[in-house]
């Protein structure tokens, strides 16, 4: 009985959270004289890739997905570079400023990013950097930092001092062991970590509407945005884009999630 | 070996340097810059603005009806959307915690939304609600709840459960992931002593996991009511703030003030005052958290 429950509910949430993806890719795949007629059901009478081959062939989009792939790859190594760096200091050493550290990257959280949008233009424009896919990189790397430094942290905090300092001990400075012992046993963090950068940079959408005008380096979100703004929305080509849209991240996420809640379950541990 | 003492001394410095140097420059520095705009007269595109005009902007938001709606929804749409999304994230959790055939397929699929860019799952749920394309309005109509199969986003007193409803699906995931980590890291041992000494699910539930979770819940339900409070996409995207201003919440106002009447600083006045309520929350919560978890 309580089993059945168990298995009633869980069903709920599946079909709760894969429906709106259901529909999407209905939509997608319905041709554009049954879009209206047929708006309502289930599943589409006939079915057709037409909108998938033309958002290939006949729009910008394969522009898009290439340059989104190398912002939000670009952004995932820095910013899980930059973060591992920060996390392993967070988990290993006291050091003097270290809650000032934290309070800044905490404050980095707390704020609407529209207030940064203008000034955040007015440094990225003299330097050459907007309308470029490097100010992208550069400013989604520091947007993901803090939450990646954090989760990293955690990550450490799963891995036992000893190792490192045992390593030491043999005559091994700090950082060799580190790369050497500590990274190879956090892999499934960086992974992880990683992963979830790489699906926050792809999905961002306000900054590279305002940072770059030009559709040569425009990412996905923006280009799927350009859909709406026109006069006729073609829904089918729209949805497609979509669902193209989410394989990358969806399939990042799908790999990853299970670490990200070993990850946490490891720093809920250590306190 | 005073040359190795300062190595060690700086040592956790060089690790914190690059992300520190990079935060500051792109986000704080940026974040000044955009605070000082609250006390300027900024147009873009305006050559003659720029002049520094002190509180005037926060004066002008005093009077200003569509700031205090904003205010109003922004506390609605926050409270209702973190509520919902803590409530059903930590039911799942308790239900992925237990082990069962295919439970890491399930884990898979019920966190995916999480995946989805936040403005794609605008625009989906933008269509489920629609008559036309979408079956959500038929389906409410079929259960009594809507006397006619409309769409809630065009109801001024019902828009708001749209973008409510896109983003606790969205943001399901974020908790569930969260609660179900901290379940993981409860030893079972002391689940096994309670059911020994005869304290049923519901009494195990009140005296072990909730109290274990409670540093947990804190931290995330704080994080989370943040975080909503300044996401504005599904809002942008859904509903544009309408129809009548009745799903505009604070920062989808801001940022219509800044790209629709380019008025960068009366928008930074209105974020300052949203970054100031936020701050106060965050800290509130903080004071709370100490106080419960160390009694005396």
């Amino acid at each position: 009985m309580v089993r059945l429950f168990r298995y009633l509910a869980l069903a709920t949430f599946l079909a709760f959270a894969l429906f709106p993806l259901f529909w999407m890719l209905k939509v997608s795949v319905t041709p554009d004289d049954l879009m209206y007629g047929e708006g309502v059901r289930l599943w589409p009478s006939r079915v057709t890739l037409v909108h998938y081959t033309d958002v290939l062939r006949r729009t910008q989009f394969p522009l898009f997905f290439r340059n989104s792939l190398i912002v939000s790859a670009a952004t995932a190594l820095l910013a899980t570079a930059a973060a591992s760096a920060t996390g392993y200091a967070f988990s290993r050493f006291r050091f003097r400023g270290k809650a000032w550290v934290v309070g800044v990257m905490l404050v980095t959280q707390m704020f609407p990013l529209v207030i940064i949008v203008a000034p955040i233009f007015r440094l990225l424009a003299p330097l050459g950097l907007t309308n470029s896919l490097a100010g992208l990189v550069l400013v989604y790397t520091a947007f993901n930092t803090p939450f990646a430094a954090f989760l990293m942290q955690s990550f450490f905090e799963a891995v036992p001092k000893d190792l490192e300092e045992a390593a030491m001990m043999d005559g091994a400075t700090r950082l060799g062991a580190v790369v050497r012992i500590i990274l190879p046993l956090t892999l499934p963090g960086l992974a992880a970590t990683g992963g979830f950068v790489f699906t926050a940079a792809w999905s961002e959408l306000l900054f590279t509407l305002m940072l770059n005008s030009s559709a040569a380096v425009s990412t996905f979100p923006a280009g799927l945005l350009g859909f709406v703004s026109k006069f006729s929305v073609d829904f089918g080509q729209m949805m497609a884009a979509g669902v193209l849209a989410l394989l990358p991240a969806g399939l990042f996420f799908f790999l990853i999630q299970r670490y990200l809640v070993q990850g946490l379950t490891a720093g809920a541990v250590k306190g | 070996m005073s040359r190795r003492r300062l190595a060690l001394a700086i040592e956790p410095y060089l690790y914190t340097a690059p992300s520190l140097l990079l935060i500051i420059a792109v986000m704080l520095v940026p974040l000044l810059t955009g605070l000082s705009y609250a006390f300027h007269d900024i147009i873009l595109l305006d050559p003659l603005s720029g002049d520094f005009i002190g509180l005037d902007h926060f004066r002008e938001l005093l009077d200003d009806d569509g700031f205090w709606t904003a205010l109003r929804n922004t506390v609605t749409w926050t409270a209702t959307s973190v509520a919902l999304q803590f409530g059903l994230g930590l039911a799942l959790a308790l239900l992925l915690n237990q082990a069962f055939p295919g439970r890491g397929l399930v884990q898979a699929l019920t966190f995916l939304p999480w995946a989805v860019p936040g403005f794609l799952s605008g625009l989906a749920w933008a269509w489920l609600f629609n008559p036309v394309i979408g079956t959500l309005p038929h389906w409410l109509h079929g259960l009594g709840l809507l006397a006619r199969p409309e769409n809630i986003l065009s109801d001024p007193h019902l828009a708001l459960w749209g973008p409510i409803v896109a983003n606790v699906w969205w943001g399901i995931p974020f908790f569930a992931i969260t609660l179900l980590a901290a379940l993981q890291s409860i030893p079972q041992d002391i689940y096994e002593a309670a059911s020994i000494d005869g304290a049923g699910p519901w009494l195990r539930f009140r005296r072990i996991t909730l109290p274990l979770l409670a540093p947990t819940i804190a931290i995330t339900v704080m994080l989370r009511t943040v975080w909503v409070a300044n996401f504005a996409e599904l809002i942008v995207v859904m509903t544009k703030g309408g129809p009548a201003d009745a799903t505009q919440i604070l920062s989808s106002y801001i940022f219509s003030l800044a790209f629709q009447r380019l008025d960068f600083g009366y928008a930074s006045a209105v974020a300052a005052v949203l970054l100031v309520l936020l701050l106060a929350y965050a800290a509130a919560v903080m004071v709370l958290r100490h106080a419960l978890t160390e009694p005396g």
